[in-house]
C-alpha cells in the first residue's frame, strides 16, 4: 500500500519512486511477532556498531599515513596531537572488540533459536559471509598501527597459505607484494581494510532483504498464525531497540573512557620490528577460538601404517580453522529436526550448552602458550566443536523427541492473565 | 604453581558464560613470562583519577635529570609541558636548553639550534646502533610509551625502580647485567640509577628512591597517555548522559507496551 502523507513533494517523488512507501513499509508498519526476547536486541546494535565503526574510521583514515616508516608515528600523532583523535582511535578499536561481541552473541541466538532453518537459509548464509567479511576487515585493520603484534599477526596469519599445496608459497609472495610483510602489505591492507566494510553494508542490505521476506524468527520458533501474533515495528521495537542501544553504549563507554587498552595487547604500543620476535604472538581475542583450532592440529593425517602423509599438521590446522567457519554455511542442513527453538528440544539444549562452554574454552587456549595441557584441552575442545555441527546435530534430528509446540505466538504470551490480544494495542492488518 | 593458577583462570573462564570474559582471556599469554609487581596507588588511577601536577613536575625533573642521559621522549613536544603547569616563558625556557637539528639552511647543510616549544624533545642517541655502542650492547628503549608497552605500566615502572637488589647466592650474572626483582628474567642491562638525593627537587621534597620512583613512574603515564584528564572528565558526563537516555529509554518502552502485556 502507498504511504498517506499529505504533503506534496513527498507524495510526488513517491510517485515516481516509491523510496518513502518502502521505507514506511520496511521500517514502520513492518510485521514483527510480538514475543521477541531481549536476545532480538543484537541484530540492530550490530548495524548500530557497524555505522560507528565506519564514521570513526573514515575519520581516522584522513589522518592515518598507511606507510611502514610513518604508520606508528601517525597513530600516536592522532591520539596526541588531533583534536579528539585520541576518542577516535580508542572508539574504532574498542568498537571492533564490542562489534564482535554483538554479532557473536546474534549468532549464538540464532543457533539456539533455529534461526537457520528453512525459510531462513539463505538469510543465515548471508549472516556467515558477514562474518567472514568482519574477519578480514578487522584482521588488516589490526595491522594498520604497525605495532608488533601488528606485524607478527601479519606475519602468521599471511604465512597460513603457505600450506596450501604446490602453489602456497607463491599465494604467500602475491599476498604480501614481496618476500616478507613490508610497505606494499600494509598500502594493500589499508586499502581492502577501506573497502570491505562497504562490502559489509551491501551484505547488510541482503541480509535484511532476506529477513524482511519471512520476517523474523521469535523464541518459541513456530510461525505467525495470524495478526494477533505479530505488532508493527514501530513504535514497539524501535523503542526497545533504542533502550537496547542505550544500555550498549554504557558498556561501549566505560571501555573506551575508563579502560581503552583493556581488550588490546600492550605489544602493539611497540613500534613494529622484523627483527625482533614476540615472546607469544596473540591474535586479537575475537579470534582467538579460531586461533586455538588452527594449533590444536598438530599432527599429520595419512595413510595408517604407509607413512604415506595426506595433510600435513600445518595444512590440517589451515583447513580446520577455515572449516569451522565452512560448517556454519552448511549447518541449514545438518540439523533436521522441524522445531526451530531449542525451547522445546530437551536434549539439543544441554549439547547447546557444551557447545557454549567450548567456545569459551577453545578462546581460553588461543590465549595459551602451545604447550601442554592446553593442546590436549585445545584437542578436546576442536573435536566438540565439530562433533556438534557434524554429529550432534544430525543425530538428534532423528533422535529426539521435541516437547510439544504451543498452538500460537499470542497464546503463551497472553497466558500471564494479559488483555486479549489486540483490544488495545494496533492488530496487524495483513500486510 | 602456574599451572595450578592457570586451572583456577580456567574454571572461572568456564562457568563465567557472558562472552565478555572471553576479552580477559589474552592477558595471562603474557604471565608467563613476566613477574608479578606490586600495585601501587597513584593518583591518576580509578574514574576520577586526575595527574597530580607537583609530582609530574617532579617526574620530569627525574626524567630530565637522570633518565634522559640514555632514554628519549621522542613523542613529547616542549608545548605539552603546559599540561605539567608551565607557563608559557617557562616552556620556552625550558626548550631553549636543548639543541635540536634543523635544515637545510640555504648552504643546504644541516645545523643545530635551540628548541622551541613546537619542537619534540630530541632522543639522546642519532639511533638504535649508537645507543648500543654507549650502553655495551644493550639498548635503553624510547619512554614516551612505556607505560603502556609493558604490562602494569606505571606500577611495573616503578617497581623496576626500587627493585634492585643482590641476586640470589645461586645465580652468576652476566657481565654487564645488573639483578632486578621485577624485570622480565631478573638480569637486566640498566644498572641501578636512583639512589637517595640523585636530583635536589625544586619543591624541596625530600629525595627518596621510592619518591622518584613514583615520580618518574608519574611522569611516564602522563607521557603515554597524555589525554588521561580529558578522557576520563568527558567519560564521566557521557555515562552520565546515557544513563538518563537509558532511563528514559526504558520508561517509555514499558509506555508504549503497557498496552500488549
Ligand atoms: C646509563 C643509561 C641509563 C639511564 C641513565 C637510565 N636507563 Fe633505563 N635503560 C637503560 C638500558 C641500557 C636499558 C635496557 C635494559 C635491558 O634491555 O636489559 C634500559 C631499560 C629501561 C626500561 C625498560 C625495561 C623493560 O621492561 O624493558 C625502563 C622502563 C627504564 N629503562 C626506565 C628508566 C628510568 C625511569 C630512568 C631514569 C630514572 C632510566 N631508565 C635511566 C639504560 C639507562
Ligand atoms: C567492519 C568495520 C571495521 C572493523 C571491524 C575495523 C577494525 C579495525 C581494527 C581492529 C583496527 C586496529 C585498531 C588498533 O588497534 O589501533 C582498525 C584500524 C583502523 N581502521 Fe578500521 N575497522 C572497520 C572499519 C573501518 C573503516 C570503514 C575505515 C575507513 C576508512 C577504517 C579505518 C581504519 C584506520 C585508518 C585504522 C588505523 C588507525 C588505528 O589503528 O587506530 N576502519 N580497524
Amino acid at each position: 500500500m502507498a504511504l498517506q502523507t499529505n504533503s506534496r513533494v513527498i507524495r510526488w517523488i513517491d510517485h515516481r519512486l516509491p523510496i518513502f512507501t518502502f521505507m514506511n513499509h520496511e521500517l514502520n508498519e513492518y510485521p514483527t511477532p510480538r514475543n521477541l526476547s531481549y536476545m532480538w536486541n543484537f541484530g540492530s546494535l550490530a548495524g548500530i556498531a557497524l555505522v560507528i565503526m565506519i564514521v570513526t574510521g573514515i575519520l581516522l583514515a584522513m589522518q592515518y599515513t598507511a606507510h611502514v616508516d610513518h604508520a606508528f608515528d601517525s597513530v600516536e600523532r592522532i591520539m596526541r596531537d588531533v583534536n579528539y583523535g585520541w576518542l577516535l582511535r580508542y572508539a574504532h578499536m574498542n568498537g571492533a572488540s564490542f562489534f564482535f561481541i554483538v554479532v557473536y552473541i546474534h549468532i549464538l541466538r540464532g543457533l539456539y533459536y533455529g534461526s537457520y532453518k528453512a525459510p531462513r537459509e539463505i538469510l543465515w548464509m548471508i549472516g556467515v559471509v558477514i562474518l567472514l567479511l568482519m574477519m578480514a576487515t578487522a584482521f588488516m585493520g589490526y595491522v594498520l598501527p604497525w605495532g608488533q603484534m601488528s606485524f607478527w599477526g601479519a606475519t602468521v596469519i599471511t604465512n597460513l597459505f603457505s600450506a596450501i599445496p604446490l602453489v602456497g608459497p607463491d599465494i604467500v609472495v602475491w599476498l604480501w607484494g614481496g618476500f616478507s610483510v613490508d610497505n606494499p602489505t600494509l598500502n594493500r591492507f589499508f586499502a581492502l581494510h577501506y573497502l570491505l566494510p562497504f562490502v559489509i553494508v551491501a551484505m547488510v542490505f541482503l541480509h535484511l532483504w532476506a529477513l524482511h521476506r519471512f520476517g523474523s524468527n521469535n523464541p518459541l520458533g513456530i510461525d505467525a498464525k495470524g495478526p494477533q501474533d505479530k505488532i508493527p515495528f514501530h513504535p514497539y521495537y524501535t523503542v526497545k531497540d533504542l533502550y537496547g542501544l542505550g544500555v550498549f553504549l554504557i558498556l561501549f563507554a566505560a571501555f573506551v573512557f575508563f579502560a581503552p587498552n583493556y581488550m588490546g595487547h600492550p605489544d602493539n604500543y611497540i613500534e613494529a620490528d622484523p627483527l625482533v620476535t614476540p615472546a607469544h604472538i596473540v591474535p586479537e581475542w575475537y579470534f582467538l577460538p579460531f586461533y586455538a583450532i588452527l594449533r590444536a592440529i598438530t599432527f599429520d593425517i595419512g595413510i595408517p601404517f604407509t607413512g604415506i602423509v595426506l595433510i600435513d599438521a600445518k595444512l590440517g590446522g589451515v583447513i580446520a580453522m577455515f572449516g569451522s567457519i565452512a560448517v556454519l554455511f552448511v549447518l541449514p542442513w545438518l540439523d533436521g529436526s522441524p522445531v526451530r527453538s531449542g525451547r522445546f528440544r530437551p536434549l539439543f539444549k544441554q549439547f547447546f550448552a557444551l557447545f557454549v562452554v567450548t567456545c569459551l574454552v577453545l578462546g581460553y587456549m588461543g590465549a595459551m602458550p602451545a604447550e601442554q595441557p592446553y593442546v590436549t584441552i585445545s584437542q578436546i575442545g576442536t573435536a566438540y566443536y565439530f562433533a556438534y555441527f557434524l554429529v550432534i546435530l544430525p543425530l538428534l534430528s532423528v533422535l529426539e523427541r521435541p516437547k510439544p509446540l504451543p498452538a500460537s505466538i499470542s497464546e503463551p504470551v497472553l497466558r500471564g492473565g494479559g488483555t486479549v490480544a489486540g483490544a488495545t494495542a494496533k492488530p496487524m492488518e495483513k500486510p | 604453581m602456574r599451572a595450578i593458577k592457570h586451572m583456577g583462570r580456567l574454571a572461572a573462564c568456564a562457568v563465567t558464560a557472558a562472552a565478555l570474559t572471553v576479552a580477559a582471556a589474552p592477558a595471562p599469554a603474557s604471565a608467563a613470562e613476566a613477574v608479578s609487581h606490586p600495585d601501587y596507588e597513584f593518583s591518576f588511577d580509578g574514574i576520577f583519577g586526575t595527574f597530580d601536577q607537583a609530582a609530574l613536575q617532579r617526574g620530569f625533573q627525574v626524567y630530565e635529570q637522570v633518565c634522559a642521559a640514555c632514554h628519549g621522549i621522542r613523542l613529547v613536544a616542549f608545548r605539552n609541558l603546559a599540561d605539567l603547569g608551565y607557563d608559557e616563558d617557562e616552556i620556552k625556557a625550558i626548550a631553549a636548553r636543548y639543541q635540536v637539528e634543523d635544515g637545510p639552511n640555504d648552504q643546504g647543510e644541516m645545523f643545530m639550534r635551540e628548541g622551541i616549544p613546537a619542537d619534540r624533545f630530541p632522543s639522546p642517541y642519532r639511533n638504535e646502533q649508537e645507543a648500543r655502542m654507549m650502553n655495551g650492547g644493550a639498548y635503553p628503549p624510547d619512554l614516551s610509551l612505556m607505560a603502556k608497552k609493558r604490562k602494569g605500566g606505571a606500577d611495573y615502572i616503578k617497581a623496576l625502580m626500587v627493585g634492585y637488589t643482590e641476586p640470589p647466592a645461586d645465580v652468576e650474572l652476566t657481565p654487564g647485567m645488573y639483578w632486578n626483582e621485577y624485570f622480565p628474567g631478573h638480569q637486566i642491562a640498566m644498572p641501578q640509577i636512583l639512589y637517595p638525593d640523585s636530583v635536589s627537587y625544586a619543591d624541596g621534597t625530600p629525595a627518596t628512591i621510592e619518591q622518584m620512583s613514583r615520580d618518574v613512574a608519574t611522569f611516564l603515564m602522563w607521557t603515554a597517555e597524555p589525554m588521561l584528564e580529558d578522557r576520563k572528565q568527558m567519560g564521566i558526563k557521557v555515562i552520565l548522559f546515557l544513563l538518563v537516555f537509558t532511563g528514559l529509554m526504558y520508561a517509555v518502552k514499558r509506555k508504549v507496551w503497557a498496552d500488549l502485556h
